[in-house]
């Protein structure tokens, strides 16, 4: 566990696999993927982040495709892709399988999950999906200032406890928050802060003993695997595209290297 | 060993296969549901809801009244009227303030300057007067309009408005046999065409889709309006009385915008009862709350993104452009241009339409770019009407420094009202741009469909206008 974390500490661990996603990543030590319901602010986030002026727009599914900017924090340089909204990444649409592949097959540094604090439960939705998939994520709680308009607060520690990763509250629009943003996301993923993230915890019976057979198999194929418990749950569902990563050996690419002591 | 890992491979998909079957189907909503249930749980522990009456619910008031059944295209109309209005009133002054200086101060000097540098004549000839008056050209005549515009049209984006128009028009997509998304796609349309297309990815159907794509084009694109928004203003505004002039020119802009939307509903219903046949799907839009839109950012971006880059788009097609003009304008067989060979040989055509040939060979000549059109018209006319009092000669563009100017040199030309009422038909209905049609061919990855949405447009501009021209001539005259 502990040579694990160091591993996923290493600067940008995962190259290969980002540069098969058309990631270049020539010039970059972290990566780090956007990801949200729609019209949340994601870019409008992107843009306090990079200071570029991606044009942004309030209405849902204004990004169909992939933006990619750039930050430097401290002396690391982040490489950063907006990734389209969606409501889940249960589904099999389009703009929902990119935003998966990326998050599972990308394994970026750091996925950034942009919620709207004025409807969380509903938010909170995809960030459990997320983190079923990646144990390196920081919450960032937008639109607080439109939250505190409607009178909503939002306990954000006792969300991070919850949770198991980093909450910060931002107002994107105004640039609040934003500082201590790039800040959770050096801490993930310079790996000062370790991420507990939390897991569905409702007890299917039948199924855990599927799963946890499921997954001791593979976990024995493919060694170093991080994720097995989502991938169980996928096969078990019958996804294609795991079926198919799972024949070619794609998966193998998920593992973490192991290095030698 | 390969056989080997394989076989573990295949084994591990065994048993999961074994095992769905024996936990059955309702694993998937489980899933769902566990998440569900999580998330509410969650929330419920961190989520402080103020239980105090809550103030006057302005975003829920808002919606009732614009998105309505009765009142909500009638606002949608008026809302855009009025930024028309706002933008045909507004961009007078300013139009004739740049044409004064870049045409009426900086052309004059810069043909001297030439002269008494004893450039030779062609050079001077391709470079000033045709691709430098081309270019200022563009800029007087289209950057007040867009300046005034964009940042209003961008403020309604941003506040939320645009969403509640694809929500009362979703109704009547669905009803055509497209998908309700399309009322989004067409939005963004309005903008530019092939940032409309390239939208498109968000519907999952490919039949819809490629209605989606099609049809796009008839949504008014930022190339568009200002040609709209110019020959609206000299000449629907130029046959009322002057005191209803702004209103009226902005409720015939306002008509070909809304008459786009009529055709993106008809072409669609045309293509899903016929060629791209099959049944609309559904799908859930999500109305996002009102904000506030922040104004200087606003302005900000309605300039860089929308007005400067239309403008920079403008401004590298015109320089081309300007060329192109003046060579065809100048390089002549037997005495007579090539320019006048094209528009003598298309005017029969063109009188059906209510057209010229002057306008035909500006939008074959404009293909890259719909900005570059009014222009392209005005250096032509001036061309073919030799209007030597007012420019240096053949091919040149002429000092004009107010819209009024704009219309003398027109009218001289030929022009009437049904020519600058077809011109706006035929601005709404022809080809996409070249970008547009590069795009539909990507994103289609179909030489068919990307000569589909080129030609359809077309076929149909040409017969509105003949039908329009021939009960012009038959009632007015």
């Amino acid at each position: 566990m502990f040579d694990q974390s160091a591993c996923a500490a290493c600067p940008a661990h995962n190259i290969n696999n980002l540069v098969k996603l058309g990631i270049d990543m020539k010039n970059f030590d972290y990566v780090v993927a956007l990801a949200g319901n729609p019209n949340t602010g994601k870019s409008t986030v992107f843009n306090a982040l990079t200071g570029l002026k991606q044009h942004t727009g309030n209405w849902p599914g204004k990004t169909v495709t992939r933006a990619e900017g750039g930050f430097k924090y401290g002396t690391k340089k982040y490489k950063i892709v907006d990734l389209p909204g969606t409501y889940s990444l249960l589904s099999t649409s389009v703009d929902e399988e990119i935003a998966r592949d990326f998050i599972l097959f990308g394994q970026p540094d750091v996925t950034v999950i942009i919620a709207d604090a004025t409807r969380l439960e509903r938010n909170l939705n995809l960030v459990l999906q997320v983190l079923e998939i990646t144990d390196r994520a920081v919450l960032c709680l937008n639109l607080i200032d439109e939250a505190q308009r409607h009178r909503i607060k939002i306990d954000d520690r006792a969300l991070s406890k919850e949770l198991g990763i980093p909450v910060i509250p931002t107002a994107a629009r105004q640039n609040l928050g934003i500082p201590e943003l790039l800040k959770a996301i050096d801490e993930v993923a310079t790996g000062i802060y370790v991420c507990r993230p939390h897991r569905i915890t409702a007890e299917f019976r039948k199924v855990s003993r599927a799963v946890n057979d499921l997954q001791k198999k593979i976990s024995r194929e493919f060694p170093g695997l991080p994720n097995t418990r989502w991938i169980a749950l996928r096969l078990l569902e019958g996804d294609q595209k795991i079926i198919n990563a799972l024949k070619t050996g794609e998966l193998q690419n998920l593992a973490v290297n192991t290095v030698p002591d | 060993m390969n056989r080997l890992i394989n076989n573990s491979k295949d084994l591990i998909l065994a048993s999961a296969n074994k095992m769905r079957w024996e936990i059955g189907e309702s694993l998937h909503d489980s899933i769902i549901e566990a998440i569900y249930k999580d998330a509410e749980k969650i929330a419920s522990r961190v989520v402080i809801k103020d239980q105090a009456k809550p103030k006057f619910d302005w975003d829920s008031t808002i919606d009732r009244l614009v998105t309505s059944r009765v009142l909500g295209l009638p606002i949608m109309v008026l809302l855009l009227s009025v930024v028309f209005y706002i933008t045909i009133v507004g961009a007078n002054y300013p139009s004739d303030l740049i044409a004064d200086v870049l045409i009426g101060k900086i052309y004059p000097w810069l043909k001297s300057t030439a002269a008494a540098l004893s450039v030779p004549s062609w050079i001077s000839g391709v470079s000033i007067d045709g691709a430098y008056l081309a270019m200022a050209w563009v800029v007087s005549v289209m950057l007040p309009p867009m300046a005034i515009f964009f940042p209003m049209f961008t403020l309604l984006e941003d506040f939320g408005y645009l969403p509640r128009v694809a929500f009362n028009l979703d109704g009547i997509y669905k009803k055509v046999g497209a998908h309700g998304k399309q009322a989004l796609t067409m939005s963004m349309g309005f903008g530019c065409n092939a940032a409309g297309v390239i939208a498109a990815r968000i519907i999952d159907s490919p039949r819809e889709r490629l209605i989606a794509i099609i049809t796009n084009n008839f949504s008014l694109c930022n190339g568009r309006w200002p040609t709209q928004i110019l020959i609206a203003t000299i000449f629907i505004g130029g046959a009322v009385p002057a005191y209803l002039a702004g209103v009226v020119s902005a409720a015939s802009v306002v008509f070909i915008a809304v008459l786009g939307i009529a055709f993106s509903f008809l072409v669609s219903w045309g293509l899903s009862k016929t060629i791209l046949r099959g049944e609309a799907s559904t799908f859930s839009l999500e109305l996002p709350p009102y904000r506030p839109p922040r104004i200087l950012q606003t302005l900000y971006t309605s300039l860089i993104d929308r007005t400067i880059f239309v403008l920079r788009r403008a401004v590298i097609f015109a320089l081309p452009a300007g060329v192109v003009i003046w060579l065809v304008a100048n390089v002549k067989i037997d005495g007579i241009s090539i320019a006048e060979y094209f528009i003598d040989s298309v005017n029969p055509f063109a009188f059906l339409l209510g057209l010229n040939g002057v306008i035909l060979l500006a939008y074959v000549i404009a293909i890259p770019a719909n900005e570059i059109v009014i222009p392209t018209v005005l250096m032509l006319t001036v061309l073919v009407a030799k209007l030597h009092g007012i420019g240096a000669g053949a091919g040149v563009m002429f000092q004009t420094d107010s819209i009024s100017d704009t219309a003398s040199v027109l009218q001289t030309g030929g022009w009437t009202l049904l020519t600058g009422i077809n011109l706006m038909l035929f601005s709404l209905l022809h080809n996409p741009c070249s970008t547009t049609i590069y795009t539909i061919y990507k994103e289609t990855k179909s030489i068919k469909w990307a000569i589909v949405s080129t030609l359809l447009p077309i076929l149909l501009g040409f017969i509105v206008t003949f039908f329009v021209a021939q009960i012009w001539r038959l009632f007015v005259n």
